[in-house]
């Protein structure tokens, strides 16, 4: 018992730490220019793919500081050029077009890498176990993962809350015209915020490309959790994405854990269970067996009873 | 002399007009009805061009009875309704046979709806090849005399898995893990009869099923193995869900033997080789590159060079040479007639060996290979994916062992 929760924990930590990598950029670019951005996802295939590219050049260090770099620039080009035009006529139009880019994005990956899995490695310098838990290896790797990941936190948390140049692109946000009338460039502002959101973006596809497989559908198979644990966490606040993450990684990986179906709660209490139908079907169902689909729920709820999310202060 | 010209002019000019696009019409059409975008796509995309390879080269030997054989691609996304949608587009623009494979839920669609079209539209039949879809149920209950499967069924596979887990004695306590559709379970069900049936020591320890293609993260699910005490897992994961797993399994340290369908799918020999469990990945399948058997090695080799994958379908293969032996013999592309060749005949497989086509219900039976991932050895020619690793036969069935009965009662036309 004891073992199954020490590992599950550590399993739980590690992946939500992965999800934090991944919404960081999304709940960024949401809290400081209120862009739902759709194609965030896509960055993230584009970081993988980028980090793929290079590492086969340079290696696997120098990708992981160029990828996002450069990922980062395509992000702020997309601002200046696409999305501050898009800008004047209203957040739906910018959710449009953030959901087209992401089809785009997608097509442009699947035309120059195709659509089979790249063979992106865990570079040889972190292809090791870092420690042993009840005989169970933890390689280092995903020690690299956490680190980066709570690194990423806690420098966005500080630039944010402690500098100067997080206090003006706060006020960016809420009183745009008071900032630009104090000399500020606004729109520049955004368009550093876009391309910092997605380079971490970015980041997160460099770093998941080896653990995970890097293919072309990798964008469409995490784009939905990240909204999950935006929306849960609060949208736009940066702590509530990090719990929110921390949140569904644990969730996830105990309900895995855990074989008790309806049938095995009630029989004991006298209540029989239905003979046939689809009724047959729910009762026999594992938690386990939910497990994946359990976050869409935790969503569900949290929009019910608390719309605004964990820590979100965006109340209506 | 200038009037003899201009007629021989006029005549050669009208036969160039009348002649190409008859020789195009005259093309017999195959619509690939498979997942080319989405999640599925990698897989779609292999499946579509070994079919258009197999094409070129029937059509560098004369073609179909004449015909030039074309290969159509028709995006399903994986979709039941839109698989349906797909099917119908093919059927209206002229084309009378169809081949789709991945997918058994939509192997499932096609089969009730060519069934049904062909009762109602006598005289334009459709035919259905199904080269990988392996619900037992297209050939048992829901069968049809207008389908016909050339990949071996889950349950006879898992028979030919079972019949080789019996012989190891090291195999004790066994864990199922599959994802949660029709295939998933046909597999887990079959595990769990089959072994029991024939070594009723082994403990099945674990029977896990998931949503598929929606898990990111698999070691939860390794811990849980782990925890088990399993020393064998049995999978019948493919696509990104056998890559992850087994990833997960080497990241956690997991040592296990496992025994799969889709071990050789595209990233499978490259999650083997990261997980570095050398021979202990099993795959049941109809055919091997390292087999020695000269003409399917030289057939790998041109198809390697052409296509830059490896073969993953010998299935198709055998697909493919069977329709044109089948019109050949019919001397005719009518799919009527050519259902009636197919119906019962016998073939020299890709790999060497003899199947047929059980007339009862349009299964394939042929020799099926128990093969493990592993360094190869010296006469064995071809690695996968880059690896260095190739597939070694460690078991070999032959048709007449592999034969299940079936509950097909099938409608045939009269």
């Amino acid at each position: 018992m004891l073992e199954l929760v020490t590992i599950s924990t550590l399993n739980g930590v590690l992946y939500g730490m992965l999800l934090f990598l991944m919404a960081s950029g999304l709940t960024l670019i949401f809290s400081m220019m209120g862009v739902l951005n759709f194609a965030h996802a896509s960055f993230y295939m584009l970081g993988a793919f980028f980090g793929f590219q290079i590492s086969q050049f340079v290696g696997f260090w120098p990708a992981f500081f160029i990828a996002p770099v450069l990922v980062g620039g395509i992000g702020a080009l997309v601002e200046r050029y696409g999305l501050r035009r898009v800008h004047k006529h209203g957040p739906v139009a910018e959710l449009l077009f953030t959901f087209g880019l992401a089809f785009v994005i997608v097509e442009i990956v699947q035309m120059i890498w195709g659509k089979g899995p790249a063979d992106y490695r865990v570079p040889p310098s972190l292809n090791f176990s870092a420690f042993t838990a009840f005989s169970t290896n933890y390689p280092a790797y995903k020690m690299f993962e956490l680190l980066t990941a709570i690194a990423i936190f806690a420098v966005l948390l500080m630039l944010l809350t402690r500098t100067r140049i997080g206090l003006i692109i706060q006020a960016s946000l809420t009183h745009p015209h008071m900032v630009a009338m104090l000399g500020h460039n606004v729109p520049r502002i955004f368009m550093l915020v876009f391309g910092v959101g997605t380079g971490l973006a970015a980041v997160a596809g460099v770093i998941a490309g080896p653990a995970l497989v890097t293919q072309s559908n990798m964008a469409g198979s995490l784009g939905p959790i990240l909204f999950v644990v935006v929306v849960v966490g609060g949208l736009g606040s940066l702590f509530g994405a990090f719990l929110a993450s921390l949140l569904i990684g644990l969730v996830q990986t105990f309900a895995v854990s855990v074989n008790l179906s309806i049938a095995d709660v009630l029989q004991p209490l006298g209540v029989a269970a239905p003979s046939g139908g689809a009724l047959f079907d729910i009762w026999n169902v594992t938690v386990a067996q939910i497990a994946p689909i359990i976050p869409y729920l935790l969503l569900v709820l949290i929009l019910i009873f608390r719309p605004t999310g964990l820590m979100g202060t965006r109340e209506q | 002399m200038i009037s003899r010209f201009t007629t021989a002019f006029c005549a050669l000019a009208a036969f160039v007009v009348v002649a190409l696009p008859a020789a195009a019409e005259d093309s017999v059409k195959i619509a690939y009805v498979d997942p080319l975008s989405g999640g599925g796509a990698s897989i779609g995309e292999v499946g579509l061009k070994t079919f258009q390879y197999l094409a070129d080269s029937v059509n560098a030997n004369g073609g179909v009875v004449g015909h030039k054989l074309e290969i159509v691609a028709y995006d399903n996304k994986l979709n039941a309704q839109e698989t349906l949608l797909q099917v119908q587009k093919a059927i209206d623009s002229g084309v009378r046979f169809i081949t789709q494979g991945n997918g058994s839920a939509f192997a499932a669609a096609i089969e009730d709806f060519v069934t049904k079209y062909n009762e109602r539209n006598p005289g334009k039949e459709v035919l259905f090849f199904n080269y990988a879809a392996v619900d037992p149920v297209l050939t048992n209950d829901k069968c049809s005399y207008w389908h016909f499967r050339w990949d071996a069924n889950s349950d006879i596979k898992m028979a030919a898995l079972t019949n080789y887990m019996k012989t190891r004695s090291n195999v004790k306590k066994v864990y199922l893990i599959n994802q949660d559709y029709s295939f998933g379970q046909s597999v887990r069900k079959g595990a769990r009869e089959m072994l029991g049936a024939k070594r009723p020591d082994v403990e099945i320890v674990g029977d896990e099923v998931h949503p598929l293609l929606k898990v990111t993260d698999f070691s939860p699910y390794i811990a849980k193995i782990k925890a088990s005490g399993a020393d064998s897992v049995i999978t019948g994961n493919w696509g990104q869900d056998f890559a992850l797993l087994l990833k997960a399994a080497a990241d956690a340290g997991l040592q296990v033997d496992w025994y799969t369908y889709y071990a050789g799918g595209t990233g499978g020999p490259t999650a083997i080789k990261q997980a570095n469990l050398a021979d202990r990945v099993y795959q049941i399948s109809e055919g091997l590159p390292n087999e020695p058997y000269a003409p399917a090695q030289e057939f790998e080799k041109a198809f390697r060079a052409k296509t830059g994958v490896s073969l993953f379908y010998p299935r198709a293969v055998n697909e493919i040479g069977m329709f044109v032996k089948a019109a050949k013999e019919a001397n005719s592309v009518d799919p009527v007639k050519v259902a009636a060749k197919l119906d019962g005949m016998k073939f020299t497989v890709d790999n060497g060996g003899e199947g047929f086509m059980r007339t009862d219900d349009h299964q394939f039976f042929q020799p099926m290979y128990i093969a493990n991932l592993g360094p190869l050895d010296k006469n064995q020619p071809f690695e996968e994916e880059g690896t260095g690793w190739g597939w070694k036969v460690t078991g070999k069935i032959d048709a007449q062992d592999t034969l299940l009965p079936t509950s097909c009662k099938m409608n045939r036309p009269s």
